[in-house]
């Protein structure tokens, strides 16, 4: 008797609605288990992580705020996927892009600048983020250097970059030798959307964000391109598809898109550039995208999950005294089961029995 | 005189990881497989490491600690992308995220605590010669059991007819399959000699080069192990000289900073620039035709 997996005739639309609640459900079992490996009661454990932090006003825009980057760099992740490369270094975008906004918050500092140094801010940005990610993708055009590589190791080149830039020629000179620039001025920073609040215009544009990808993928030329060359590369030969140009396209628009999360949450929650200002959203943004089915609509609702674990995490540290470790095991175990599920939407498994003969003539 | 010994023996230091776990790398690679989880199994390899060695005393156990974890991380691999045909390349991802949480959980006991460094080699008379002896005579003996296991890995792939298979899983699992060659059990095989010299290379870094935990001590050694293989254009030989070069790299800027060299961060940062940029010149002639090989999905339908 042997378990075999075989290929579904066509995709099964059933298991694509049900696998990430399938996934997630496997998740809470697995942390069940593991919280009580770790003696802390399980019930009370979950309700923390995923219960208390949608009960107070505060936590629900701290939600929001954390989603913000998530949902926006999985977006541009997503398409990259979708076109079947692997940009794995949206966290050195992210950084780059806020690198390169905070350059003219900086520059601009206590002078007269008007009300354009936001917009210019997110601008240069997002160009910055492009221009760092089409590295990878040109040496992927140009050379065949493997694109997942190339643009993972640049993300340590990024993080080096702002470490020196803070340390050195943009640290606050009043601001005690710590690593960070000065505090923005008010022109330079993202603007909150209720006073006194944390939520800020940054979650609108992600929604803009996620608009726009429904639209590009679901409307237009461009976005069936993206999938065709994705997902038969053949065909989208055969249709005269440039992928090469496809590569730059959607690495350049991931990169932007990264790049914007970044200076959006330097110049909004954070309020000056240091090391440390992405807890890892580059990569948490991968989980997002897989999560969300590689969908604009359902990257939208794994953002929001995911940025769930960070917050809860933060708050079973707190109350439970629950190490931090345990949110970034729960990211790595939703992601495997994701993926498991996943497989199940293409494939089946099927039990052969060896005592069962081959038809004759079927070889 | 004695600077330069002190370079090279720290050069040796910083490179044994890199080399023992590209060797393990490269084998996986080898068969048609890529698993981009090579940080996490390190990373918990050097949890358990640690945690074996400093509840035993052993640097022995130590060792056998952190390769069985990291075996066991990459059967979790090749479960999800051999068994169930899921992408190699977010699995992979997905192990190095898991490992990362997992060995903080495991060493969050182990901070601060200490352990003896692994022995050194030392034989009267040999390991007493000027300028030398100590080079050659004088390392632990992981420095000698990873050069051990490159020419092992290279008698393995071009000298043995396993070997060969292996290769052929690689290069063109159609006709290995059509050979009746059992792709996926090959495959999984080369996952694991895969996760236990990553486990190894990890548990090196507690138990040998540093004799404490801190988490994420590996520092990003596991993707340098990864583009070290593309370096090394997928031959044993060359990753040697891949290993010993980007130690080197390592350690030189330590020095140049404690010389007075101060260029401190900008310099690390030419020095990262440097790892993406070396991997060009192979990439133009070799990966482009043999990454295509690499990640092609596994075979439908094949039974494990």
């Amino acid at each position: 008797m042997q378990l075999v997996l075989e290929k579904r005739a066509e995709r099964s639309h059933t298991i694509a609605l049900v696998s990430p609640l399938i996934a997630i459900g496997l998740t809470i079992v697995t942390m069940s288990i593991l919280f009580a490996i770790l003696g802390k009661n399980p019930i009370s454990a979950l309700v923390v992580y995923f219960i208390d932090p949608l009960t107070d006003g505060y936590s629900l825009q701290e939600l929001v705020v954390k989603a913000t980057p998530l949902v926006m760099i999985a977006i541009g992740l997503s398409l990259c996927y979708l076109a079947n490369v692997w940009n794995i270094g949206a966290e050195g975008q992210f950084l780059i892009g806020a690198v390169a906004g905070s350059w003219l918050a900086v520059k601009t500092q206590g002078t007269d600048a008007g009300f354009w140094v936001m917009p210019a801010m997110l601008l240069l940005a997002a160009a910055a983020g492009a221009l760092y990610a089409l590295i990878p993708a040109i040496c992927k055009v140009k050379f065949g250097a493997s694109e997942i590589l190339t643009s993972l190791m640049l993300v340590y080149v990024a993080d080096l970059v702002l470490d020196y830039l803070v340390r050195g020629p943009w640290r606050d000179p009043a601001g005690f030798n710590f690593p960070t620039t000065a505090e923005f001025d008010p022109v330079a920073t993202v603007p909150v959307l209720i006073e006194g609040g944390r939520l800020h215009l940054g979650a609108i544009i992600a929604l803009v964000v996620v608009a726009a990808a429904t639209i590009l993928l679901g409307r237009t030329i461009k976005g069936f391109e993206i999938r065709v060359v994705g997902a038969a590369p053949r065909a989208a030969r055969f249709g005269g598809f440039n992928s090469d140009q496809l590569i730059l396209l959607t690495f350049a628009i991931s990169g932007a898109l990264a790049g914007l999360a970044g200076i959006i949450e330097v110049a909004g929650p954070v309020g000056h550039l240091q090391p440390g200002i992405s807890p890892g959203y580059g990569f948490t943004a991968i989980i997002v995208a897989f999560l969300g089915r590689l969908n604009p609509i359902g990257i939208l609702i794994a953002g929001l999950f995911l940025a769930l674990t960070f917050i809860g995490g933060e708050q079973a540290q707190i109350a439970m005294k629950i190490p931090l470790d345990v949110t970034k095991v729960f990211q790595g175990i939703l992601l495997f089961y994701v993926l498991a599920c996943d497989s199940l939407i293409l494939y089946r498994f099927r039990l052969i029995f060896a005592s069962r003969q081959v038809p004759s003539g079927t070889g | 005189m004695e600077l330069v010994e002190a370079i090279i023996l720290s050069v040796l230091a910083a490179s044994t990881p890199l080399l023992i776990a590209a060797t393990g790398e490269l084998v996986t690679e080898r068969a048609g497989v890529l698993n981009l989880g090579v940080e996490g199994m390190m990373i918990v390899g050097a949890a358990c490491g640690f945690g074996g060695a400093w509840l035993t005393g052993s640097t022995i156990i130590g060792a056998l600690c952190g390769i069985v974890a990291g075996t066991l991380l990459s059967l979790v691999f090749a479960l999800m992308t051999l068994g169930l045909a899921v992408n190699q390349v977010a699995t992979g991802l997905a192990l190095t995220i898991l490992g990362i949480g997992l060995s903080g959980l495991i060493g969050a006991g182990f901070v601060g605590e200490k352990i003896t460094p692994a022995p050194h080699l030392h034989i009267p008379g040999l390991t007493d010669i000027p300028l030398v002896g100590r080079i050659l005579f004088g390392e632990d003996a992981f420095v000698y059991l990873s050069l051990a296991l490159v020419i092992a890995v290279w008698l393995f792939l071009y000298r043995t007819r396993a070997g060969l298979v292996l290769r052929a899983c690689g290069d063109n699992h159609v006709s290995a399959h059509a050979l009746g060659y059992p792709v996926l059990r090959i495959r999984m095989f080369a996952v694991m000699f895969g996760g236990a010299c990553a486990g190894l290379a990890g548990a090196y870094l507690p138990l040998a080069y540093t004799p404490f935990f801190i988490p994420g001590m590996t520092a990003g050694r596991g993707w340098i192990a990864l583009a070290l293989v593309v370096f090394s254009s997928w031959l044993p030989g060359r990753l040697v000289i891949g290993a010993y070069l980007f130690g080197a790299v390592t350690i030189l800027q330590l020095h140049a900073q404690g010389a007075g060299v101060d260029l401190g961060q900008l310099e690390e940062v030419v020095d990262q620039m440097g790892q993406p940029l070396g991997l060009l010149p192979d990439g133009a002639v070799i990966a482009g035709h043999r990454l295509g090989v690499l990640h092609h999905p596994v075979l439908d339908g094949l039974v494990l």
